[in-house]
């Protein structure tokens, strides 16, 4: 029987294949599995421990589809039953007639709600084994996006965004005026009255996007929005 | 062992070599790899929507790999597009690299890993793979380890690592191209050209496997060096 032993810190950097800890005393959670008495990391990505679970937060990868996220989807297709919308992920997400909020009328023209190219912010309803995944517009927040710009970000850092109860995307909002929508998908809309708003928050998002595993991130960014104005 | 190579290296000695990760910006995962002259670009490109229909697996994600050297590569120009030769090679780089990646989370979607050589001069394939399980790694892919490979030889009945172009054009030289695992130091490719012992073969391989240890390190250093703060 072998020593429990943790091979890692909390936070660290670790690449796929690495052992974080030997024993039966650690428990396997996200991004790992193990292989005898050992836990092996499958990720490129950030150990996160929480007692006896270890746990992986990739640094990067697309994003993985999950009921009850909010994701902004771009319409690519259009069909008789709904609209096919790619939502950044591997595979192309459906939103169907009957869970789109307001009325429909039959054999409406389908391009006059959401057109091609159309950004909606929806949510998800069902990912089926095979990874199809559909959408709804009916809930708080979920309608179609018009005017402003959408940056890509890493999908894994989007909790970093949005912070503890929302304590970072409300500072954004707060100090540059803009409205901010973060998907979970990693995809932001950013709409203010000017350009160089936007581009703040741009640059804003960035900067976290880059220095997510710095602690205390939201003062940072707090005194260096200030500093801006 | 006193002997010196062409280039002065000692037998066991692998040409100097540097890795990078993220060079390209679009690809969801980019490494370079260089070993000495041979410099070797990979991209990742996925999960996405893998077409034809017909090669979607309902169980699981496919890998799909494809090598090629660019033109200017080497002295003569080569021909541009695929060949036999690439074909073989992008098969090789794929099996050696799909027993590590998982894909069982991504069931009718394809990993796209496009490799090049964008300057040749020998162990090309072992290169590719070295950069290509880094550019998965980066791409943020399920991998339950790493993967490096270099190439062993036989020149006049002695074994030496890293062979180079010259070493490799020597009359009755052996080249025997090795990827292993990084942490169950398992082999995942391994090809012979030439004629070897049981015996030889057998110190060839335990060279390759202390090389590619090396080169595993630095694959790690790699990654690491990728998310530093600036």
């Amino acid at each position: 029987m072998t020593t429990n032993k943790l091979l890692v810190k909390d936070k660290e950097i670790v690449i796929p294949g690495q052992e974080l800890a030997q024993g039966l005393e650690y428990l396997p959670s996200q991004g790992t599995f193990r292989e005898e008495d050992k836990i092996i990391s499958t990720y490129l990505g950030l150990v996160s421990i929480n007692q006896r679970f270890i746990k992986v937060i990739p640094l990067t990868g697309k994003y993985v589809p999950k009921v009850d996220d909010m994701v902004i989807g771009k319409v690519t297709d259009i069909g008789f039953y709904g609209w096919t919308l790619d939502i950044g992920c591997a595979y192309h997400a459906v939103l169907s007639l009957r869970e789109t909020s307001g009325f429909i009328e039959r054999n409406d023209d389908l391009t006059k709600y959401y057109d091609y190219g159309d950004v909606v912010v929806v949510g998800i309803t069902r990912v089926t084994k095979q990874k199809s995944v559909d959408l709804t517009t009916k809930g708080p927040g979920l309608k179609k996006l018009i005017g402003g710009k959408i940056i890509e970000v890493t999908p894994s850092k989007v909790p970093r965004m949005i912070g503890k109860q929302g304590s970072m995307i409300t500072m954004l909002k707060e100090k540059t005026g803009c409205n901010v929508i973060i998907g979970q998908n990693g995809r932001a809309w950013i709409k203010g009255d000017s350009t160089e708003k936007e581009a703040l928050v741009t640059k804003t998002i960035m900067k976290i996007e880059k220095e997510s595993h710095i602690n205390g991130l939201t003062d940072k960014i707090k005194n260096m929005l200030e500093s801006k104005k | 062992m006193t002997e010196k190579r062409v280039d002065g290296r000692k037998a066991d000695e692998m040409r100097d070599v540097e890795a990078k990760v993220g060079i390209i910006k679009r690809a969801d995962g980019s490494a370079m790899f260089r070993v000495g002259e041979t410099i070797a670009i990979a991209a990742v490109y996925g999960p996405r929507e893998l077409h034809p229909r017909y090669l979607q697996n309902p169980e699981t994600g496919l890998l799909r790999c494809n090598y090629d050297m660019a033109s200017f590569s080497v002295p003569e120009r080569k021909k541009p597009g695929p060949n036999r030769r690439s074909v073989e090679i992008s098969l090789v780089t794929q099996q050696a690299l799909s027993s590590v990646v998982d894909l069982s989370q991504f069931p009718n979607a394809v990993v796209d890993i496009f490799i090049e050589i964008i300057q040749a001069n020998a162990g090309t394939r072992c290169a590719g793979i070295t950069a290509a399980a880094l550019a998965l790694a980066h791409a943020g892919i399920p991998m339950k380890d790493m993967v490096s490979a270099i190439s062993v030889g036989k020149i006049n009945g002695k074994i030496y690592v890293d062979l180079n172009k010259d070493e490799e054009d020597v009359e009755d030289a052996t080249d025997i191209p090795v990827a292993f695992t990084g942490r169950t130091k398992k082999i995942t490719l391994l090809q012979l050209d030439g004629n070897i012992t049981k015996k030889e073969l057998d110190e060839a391989l335990k060279l390759a496997g202390e090389s590619c240890e090396k080169l595993n390190k630095i694959q790690e250093k790699a990654l690491r060096e990728c998310y530093k703060n600036e």
